[in-house]
């Protein structure tokens, strides 16, 4: 399954509410294919909402969103064809290998026979699991169960990726062997929406990021852009200019 | 659909069973040690086979080449039951409130006639000579209870009508008309079949918790976002529990076989013996799947999965011998009574794959599977909202 044309991603007016809760309020957004977009805010702004509704797993209040030009409420199926997610919370069986895990997803997409080893052997080496993949994920620390979460993400060798909080809980090694990996999967072509509330994180890999706070885009633009709009040194000053709050304070 | 993705979900569910201990010791290893246990405990084996004495009261005509008295000799050539013959039924009565005998058999004049009847006739009903053995049996001694009728009815049928257990009419009627094994009985015998179903109800609780667990850990919303269809997510339970059914019978026929007790059935009975329980295994995933649906976590899960276990295990299982015959009436309404009942037939009785008994058993069964599992699929999806 491939995407139509060279349409990235698009998110016209995204709302969703919960009961008397905007967890996204009129969100609208589009990013190029083939480019590395971060969508910044604290915990509970709304990041992994938006991903959510991207991916079809939350149906929104209200907007229209588009993946590869698929349309998301009308071509689901289409668009988990050529996306793939490394969801917040490190969703792995801890019965099964690391390399288990990621079999299994491949398998799951119909990847099968040598092009699934193959592929399982390239993303064990590039996220740093060669020595742990036949292990349980059960013995493994938090860190390296979201290395395999990112694999398993990438099993299918997705053109669209959406890494919500990819790095949290790794240490500063693993962290660094991710981000490589993250800038030859956008040097490959591939179109990457990550949220983070780690600024730096941002800074060093985002082509461009969106400022998200209570369930509003409050900011966009490239990371030396914001910073020369708002005349600060790093993205959290930006953040702190604009909300007067840290991002670790929360929404 | 796409078979290599189900395929792949119930090897990650096998891997399951196996690796994780508890998984491994409610699915496989509990009924194992429970059948070893029950086979220890219950005199499996020959060697510990017990009689029931009965009084038997001929009424039919005298002499050894009458029916009535080839019925007496093949009941008394059949081990299970001590017959002890009586002259009359007042004094027959008399020893079974003494005590004395578990049972009374009245065999009437008619006997006779009926039997010669049916054999110089055995096509044409309408020539035959009706008659009613009457069976009083010591309500006090549930196992005696169970054993005696189905022994004289099988013996009837086998001995002295000719005929395999359930298999076609035949004029003489019994008051009380259950069969049970014959030869060598033993508690253990009368319980075996009844552990068959007892095992695969605990496949509930497992059920259960796999799916609680992946819908607090994320994984059955992260399986959602593949190109998995929510179809072949639940077939993949199916089959992969109905593979997991298949080897907890495979290991209590092993087991029990073991120990001594070696069903009556051929082939075919053991063949449709595991298909009934296998089916069986499906419609416990269905419970699973309701008890998912209602539990907000794996705990709350396995507190709730014994709203069905238990109903299933104490009305439909070897338990259920024990209760009164109100509580045994009301089995009827679970899926488990149905799967001992045929299981027992076939395995116990020895009756034939086509008895009526058996095939409504497993109509039962199988109506009940699909409804349930159906229910579970629907439920399931409703509230645990793995896709929009």
């Amino acid at each position: 399954m491939l995407s139509r044309g060279e349409a990235g991603i698009d998110i016209q007016g995204l709302a969703k509410a919960y009961a008397d809760v905007k967890a996204v309020d009129g969100l609208t957004l589009s990013i190029d294919r083939g480019e590395l977009f971060g969508l910044l805010g604290p915990n509970g702004s709304g990041k992994t909402t938006t991903i959510n509704c991207l991916n079809g797993l939350v149906k929104p209040t209200a907007g229209r969103m588009s993946v590869g030009g698929y349309d998301v409420e009308k071509e689901t199926a289409q668009v988990r064809a050529i996306s793939g997610l490394s969801p917040q919370e490190t969703a792995v069986y801890p019965f099964l290998t690391g390399r288990e895990n990621i079999e299994l997803f491949g398998e799951l997409y119909s990847v099968s026979g040598g092009t699934l080893k193959s592929r399982v052997d390239y993303v064990i080496g590039k996220v740093g699991l060669a020595e742990d993949a036949r292990r349980r994920v059960s013995t493994y620390s938090g860190g390296t169960k979201r290395r395999v979460s990112i694999a398993m993400a990438l099993i299918q060798d997705p053109e669209f990726l959406f890494l919500d909080e990819p790095t949290v809980a790794m240490d500063p090694q693993s962290r660094r062997a991710v981000w490589d990996f993250i800038r030859e999967l956008k040097s490959r072509g591939k179109t990457i929406l990550l949220t983070t509330h780690y600024m730096e994180e941002a800074e060093e890999l985002c082509d461009r990021v969106g400022i998200i706070d209570h369930g509003k885009l409050i900011a966009l633009g490239t990371p030396s852009e914001l910073k020369a709009k708002y005349q600060a040194k790093s993205l959290e000053d930006v953040f702190i200019g604009i909300t007067g709050r840290t991002i670790r304070e929360g929404a | 659909m796409n078979p290599g993705r189900i395929l792949a979900l119930a090897k990650k569910d096998w891997k399951r069973t196996l690796r994780e201990p508890a998984v491994l010791f409610m699915i496989i290893l509990f009924p194992l040690v429970l059948t070893i246990a029950f086979g220890a405990s219950f005199g499996a084996g020959a060697s510990q086979a017990v009689s029931y004495p009965v009084a038997v009261v001929d009424q039919g005509v005298p002499g050894a080449s009458s029916p009535s008295q080839q019925f007496t000799q093949a009941l008394t050539s059949a081990g299970v039951l001590k017959v002890q013959p009586y002259s009359d039924n007042q004094t027959a009565q008399s020893a079974l409130s003494q005590g004395t005998v578990q049972a009374v058999l009245l065999i009437p004049s008619e006997f006779d006639a009926s039997i010669q009847s049916f054999k110089a006739y055995p096509g044409d009903s309408s020539r035959w000579v009706n008659s009613s053995l009457s069976l009083y049996v010591d309500s006090a001694s549930l196992v005696a209870g169970q054993v005696i009728p189905s022994a004289v009815q099988s013996v009837l049928d086998t001995a002295i009508l000719g005929v395999k257990p359930q298999t076609i009419a035949s004029p003489v009627s019994i008051s009380s008309p259950s069969l049970v094994q014959v030869t060598s009985t033993t508690v253990f015998d009368t319980f075996a079949p009844g552990l068959y179903s007892f095992a695969s109800i605990f496949l509930i609780m497992m059920v259960a918790q796999s799916f609680t667990t992946d819908k607090e850990s994320g994984m059955l919303r992260r399986i959602s976002v593949t190109t998995t269809t929510t179809t072949e997510l639940m077939l993949s339970e199916v089959v992969s529990y109905m593979v997991i059914g298949l080897a907890q019978v495979l290991l209590i026929f092993g087991a029990s076989y073991a120990l001594g007790y070696h069903p009556r059935a051929g082939v075919e009975g053991l063949a449709l013996g595991f298909l009934i329980a296998v089916i069986f295994s499906t419609c416990n995933v269905g419970f699973g799947l309701i008890t998912a649906a209602i539990s907000k976590n794996a705990g709350a899960a396995t507190g709730l999965s014994f709203l069905f276990v238990l109903p299933q295990m104490f009305l439909g299982t070897f338990v259920g011998s024990a209760l009164s015959a109100t509580a045994q009436s009301v089995g009827k309404a679970v899926p488990a009574y149905y799967v001992t009942d045929a299981l027992t037939s076939l395995f116990s009785r020895g009756a034939a794959v086509t008895s009526g008994t058996v095939l409504l058993d497993l109509l039962a069964v199988t109506v009940f599977s699909v409804v349930i599992l159906m229910a579970g699929i629907f439920l399931f999806n409703k509230f645990s909202r793995i896709s929009r």
